[in-house]
């Protein structure tokens, strides 16, 4: 039996563990080359109570997250991977005689290689009173804890330190309700990450969040408060009065254990290491925030992460002698993130500390955004940036400065608004070498391969190469360099929608209208195969219907609608359905109100107002939906295609009719929109809203289509959305009159519904149209393509052809058939069952199925 | 509660979460309904002896399919109002909840390796559908 090779990790915070990781893939890579593989023994001792989680994310804890969403693992993944661990073990000794540790449980562990992964604490200035019991820190789930329970008893909290933690330490305390105030040290915000003038944008928009900032602020002493807990005193005599402190003055790198076994530490802290993450004991490693290279403390977690790979490859190089060795040499630190809503980057050098270089500013005041470009002094190279209130351009700008791109003639377009021209960097522009995701270090270079390695699809490229699995923050530029590197090869992205036609919606669109194809059969006959399928089918039934806009649920076309267009509702998890009645714009009397009342009593349905300004009734068997639309269609109600990939709702404010500010009866509007458009079949489905001035009530900006009134007639926004991946809407043209608001929107829902992908949002739509909005504009506005009119025609067609389908449905004998739950009796479905819960029914669980069967078996 | 009353529940919740365990015993083709009760390219439900049967009436195939109508996934009596389909030319059903779909021949489920519908024999005599079970 062949003697195990021991490998201790003191420390389990996030590079602890990504080393564990790390060892664990070597370990796979040799067993795939080696039959007999001296086994490994892997112990982590974890000083916190619980495995590594997830400290960059920490701050979303306050706003839901609770420590197990957190987790980077679990108990039972290390045991499936055979790592023993402790927690509540720190290690308090090493002895490197006989290399072993100790911890303060008195337990102790030999080792052959010893990894120190310690991390760093907060740094607390020795200010006078400092150690009272609301004086807090901000690094672990525990801290948090304290936080929380500080904050309950707490009116007024104070952030000492105003860099990257200390904002979002604010942001958190913010959001805990306490009136908020940060106070820094130096004359700004972020003075590590950020110029002055960003620094500048930063304070206010921060300050406008409510948040008050102190800048050039020495405590001097934390003494007793009058309406407070404390008073903070400052060096010039300044004081304020805070219920809780927060501490957020740098970090200080745990270093005592190596102090303590004489391996050699910096002046101000870090165990030393080399570039193979080796201390002074080569047995010994140390990496993460605890280690200290070329006399500099990495505060992030990307270069902790390369450490760990580099220490891991090498250890397994000294045991088995196979692996390849790499070496860290470095890190960039250039950072992206949102502090309070306000995006921030930094890059390379910031602040134009290289000799020579350049710089070019944009500052757009009245929109809060602030950018910086760093130039070489021969105008070829970016050396840094700065970005306040709009990222936008950071991914492009980072590859510019790490690959070494050439800069175009005018730098300065790097940054001017989007309308001035688009330099965007384009995947295909980018070296091997280029860095792609930053968390895990994986290169154009690494994508490529694992494509050559037979990855196909975008799941196994971030399984393999593990890209955009850390922050996601680079998820589009993986995406993109995938797609153009399959373009590249040739294998063009597949478009096909199914099986069963080598086509793209696009495409059958196309051919649907150009060969006046009308049903589905006629189609398949002609261009496709086999009997269809739910993709292509309802996909074909929208775009007939966005053409023709005959009755969905005729012979032909009933077959392929989603089963919520087939029975005319929405079908919910226990079988049942439920019933939305359009109430155009939000407006409603209190007579159809009761009627939905009454209707719901009736029928006893479950009810609530929906997030698009109507109401839904929930719980209707099959059966009861002609019954209850009838009802409803005699008090005057239509269908609201809540089921349907068609217009959903026009939300609106009151706009001028009631409201003091509004500038144009928005109302009034939004029911022109919503009764125009109406039925209109689509690729997905449409919201609107109309507000009646720019506070923006009925929140257009994040509708597909948004109109706000001004003073002169309407701007129109287009293609934002709420959902999964909310897109703010692009302001598309400004004063418009009704005419026109109307001519460009039906122009825009046509040449849309005619271009876009099954199941597309026009949000995604217009990322993936090639121009962009400015190319949308030139179509819809300047008519480049000559086809105004015919969408205009079009348009009016279908406008003219509306019907409310559950009218013609009720009107329909075959359509009625599907409208019962057994085709051979009267009976119902059993397994529906309800129960009461405040005082409304709701879909019963299986264990209260289970005992209503019990009163009805056991009487 | 006894434990009798308990088994008894159990067999109760068998029978409605899987209405289908075949029986050996008894079988016998049962008249359902008429071929123009039945939907072209689509789907209606059946209740035959307390089972709840969707049948599938595919007009290209000249065929009629009978399977449970219990989704073993969504868990609920659906099956009936899915989308009727093929993949390589075997015909499947939809479910209608999560879409996974279900061969209308074997009634294995092509997504989930474990889960399937319960197939029956189907005859048109005269004008009248009969289902076997
Ligand atoms: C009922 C309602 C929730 C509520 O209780 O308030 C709702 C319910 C459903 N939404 Fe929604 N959404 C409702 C407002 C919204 C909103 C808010 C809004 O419209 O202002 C949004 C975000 C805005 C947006 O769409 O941009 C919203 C974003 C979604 C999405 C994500 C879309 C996206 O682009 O990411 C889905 C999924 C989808 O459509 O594929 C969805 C899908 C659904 C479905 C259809 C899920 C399903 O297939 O069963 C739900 C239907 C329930 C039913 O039986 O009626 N629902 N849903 C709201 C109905 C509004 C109405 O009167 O028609
Ligand atoms: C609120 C917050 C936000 C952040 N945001 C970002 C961000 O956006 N981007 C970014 O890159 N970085 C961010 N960071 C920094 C990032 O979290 C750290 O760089 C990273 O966690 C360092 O990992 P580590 O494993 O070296 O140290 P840690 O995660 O601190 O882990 C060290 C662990 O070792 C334990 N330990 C210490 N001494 C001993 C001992 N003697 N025995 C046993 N165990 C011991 C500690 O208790 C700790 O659990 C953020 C940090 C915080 C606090
Ligand atoms: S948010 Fe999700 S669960 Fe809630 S109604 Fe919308 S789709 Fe259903
Ligand atoms: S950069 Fe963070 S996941 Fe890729």
């Amino acid at each position: 039996m062949l003697e195990k090779r021991k490998i201790v990790i003191v420390g389990n915070g996030m590079v602890g563990h990504h080393f564990v990781e790390q060892v664990i893939e070597q370990q796979k890579a040799q067993h795939n080359k080696q039959q007999s593989l001296q086994p490994l023994e892997v112990t982590v001792l974890s000083a916190e109570s619980r495995l590594a989680y997830d400290r960059v994310h920490l701050s979303e804890f306050f706003s839901g997250k609770t420590a197990d969403d957190l987790a980077m693992t679990t108990p039972k993944t290390y045991h499936s991977w055979d790592v023993n661990f402790r927690t509540n073990a720190k290690v308090e000794h090493i002895d490197r005689q006989f290399n072993v540790v100790k911890t303060v449980t008195g337990e102790t562990f030999s080792y052959d290689k010893l990894i120190l992964a310690t991390g760093s604490y907060p740094f607390v200035p020795p200010i006078p009173g400092h150690k009272q019991p609301h004086c807090l820190v901000y690094r672990t789930i525990e801290d948090l804890h304290a936080i929380e329970r500080s904050a309950k008893s707490s009116k007024v909290g104070v952030v000492i330190g105003g860099g990257l933690l200390g904002l979002e330490a604010a942001n958190a305390i913010k959001q805990l309700g306490l009136e908020t105030h940060v106070v820094e040290f130096a004359p700004q915000l972020m003075a590590v990450q950020v110029d002055a003038g960003g620094g500048q944008l930063l304070r206010s928009k921060i300050e406008s969040l409510g948040v008050q900032v102190h800048t050039s602020k020495v405590t001097q002493n934390i003494g007793k408060g009058e309406q407070c807990r404390y008073q903070l005193q400052f060096a010039d005599g300044e004081v304020l009065e805070t219920d809780m402190i927060l501490f957020s003055a740098g970090i200080r790198p745990y270093d005592e254990l190596a102090k303590m076994a004489d391996l050699a530490v910096g002046e101000r802290g870090g165990v030393v290491i080399n570039n193979l993450c080796q201390t002074s004991d080569p047995s010994i490693y140390a990496i993460g925030e605890c280690a200290l290279w070329q006399n500099f403390i990495f505060g992030l977690v990307a270069p902790g992460y390369s450490m760990a790979k580099v220490a891991a490859k090498h250890i397994f190089s000294d045991f088995y002698a196979s692996a390849d060795v790499t070496e860290f040499t470095g890190a960039d630190l250039s950072t992206k993130l949102k502090l309070m809503g306000v995006d921030v980057g930094s890059i390379g050098d910031a602040h134009g500390k290289t000799p020579g270089s350049l710089a070019c500013i944009f500052e757009d005041q009245p929109n809060s955004v602030y950018k910086k470009i760093v130039i070489s002094e021969d105008k070829t190279r970016l050396l840094g940036a700065v970005l306040v209130g709009d990222n936008s351009e950071y991914d492009t700008l980072l590859q510019y400065m790490l690959n070494d791109i050439d800069l175009p003639e005018t730098p300065e377009a790097l940054i001017l608004p989007k309308s001035e021209g688009e330099v965007s960097l384009g995947a295909s522009a980018l070296p091997d070498t280029a860095t792609i995701c930053s968390c895990h270090n994986v290169s154009k270079g690494d994508i490529v391969a694992a494509l050559d390695d037979g990855c196909t699809d975008l799941g196994e490229i971030k399984s393999c190469t593990k890209a955009s699995t850390g922050c996601g923050g680079c998820a589009a530029l993986v995406k993109n360099v995938f797609e153009e590197e399959l373009q590249s090869r040739g294998v063009s992205v597949k478009q096909d929608i199914c099986e069963h036609f080598p086509y793209s919606r696009r495409q059958l669109f196309d051919l649907i209208k150009v060969e006046k194809i009308k049903t589905f059969d006629e189609l398949l006959e002609k261009h496709g195969s086999g009997l269809g399928c739910e993709v292509c089918k309802p996909t074909t039934a929208s775009i007939l219907a966005s053409i023709y806009n005959d009755y969905i649920l005729d012979k032909f076309h009933l077959p392929l609608q989603d089963s919520n267009d087939n029975f005319l509702a929405n079908l919910q998890k226990d079988g049942t359905y439920s019933v939305v009645p359009r109430i155009p714009g939000g407006e409603v009397t209190p007579e159809k109100l009761i009627v939905i009342g009454q209707v719901a009593q009736k029928y006893d349905l479950y009810t609530k107002i929906t997030g698009g300004q109507r109401i839904d009734m929930f719980g209707a068997r099959v059966e009861q939906l002609p019954l209850i639309w009838q009802e409803l269609i005699d008090a005057g109600f239509e269908t609201g295609h809540a089921y349907g990939k068609s217009v959903r709702t026009v939300k609106s404010c009151v706009g001028s009719t009631w409201c003091r500010f509004g500038v144009q009866d928005s109302l009034n509007m939004a029911l022109d929109l919503e009764n125009r458009y109406k039925g209109l079949r689509s690729p997905h489905k449409l919201k609107f809203a109309v507000s009646g001035c720019t506070r923006e009530c009925a929140e257009a900006q994040s509708k597909d289509i948004g109109v706000i009134a001004t003073e002169n007639g309407w701007n129109l926004y287009v293609c934002g959305n709420g959902g999964m991946r909310p897109r703010h809407a692009d302001l598309f043209a400004t004063d418009l009159d009704d005419k026109t608001l109307l001519q460009y929107i039906d122009r825009i829902l046509i040449f849309y519904t005619q271009t876009a992908d099954r199941l597309q949002r026009t949000s995604v739509w217009l990322e993936n149209l090639e121009g962009g909005l400015d190319y949308l504009k030139q179509v819809i506005i300047d008519d480049s393509l000559g086809l105004s009119k015919e969408m205009e025609t079009q348009m009016e067609n279908i406008v003219g052809k509306y019907q409310c389908e559950w009218k013609t449905t009720l009107e329909d004998p075959i359509a009625m058939k599907r409208f019962k739950a057994f085709v051979n009796c009267e009976e119902q479905d059993e397994n529906i069952v309800f129960v009461k819960e405040r005082e409304q029914i709701r879909p019963a669980k299986d264990v209260e199925k289970l005992e209503r069967i019990a009163v009805v078996v056991d009487p | 509660m006894s434990k009798l009353t308990k088994q008894l529940i159990e067999k109760q919740i068998q029978k409605q979460v899987e209405p289908l365990e075949s029986q050996s015993s008894g079988q016998t083709w049962h008249s359902v309904c008429r071929m123009s009760d039945l939907i072209q390219d689509a789907g209606v439900c059946a209740l035959i002896n307390d089972k709840q049967i969707a049948l599938f009436n595919i007009k290209r195939q000249g065929k009629v399919y009978a399977v449970s109508n219990f989704d073993p996934i969504g868990k609920a009596n659906v099956m009936y109002r899915g989308i009727i389909g093929s993949v390589q030319d075997e015909p499947v059903i939809a479910s209608p909840l999560y879409k996974q779909q279900f061969s209308l021949t074997s009634g294995r489920c092509l997504q989930e390796q474990d889960k399937a519908l319960h197939t029956f024999d189907v005859r048109i005599n005269e004008d009248t559908v009969q289902v076997f079970l």
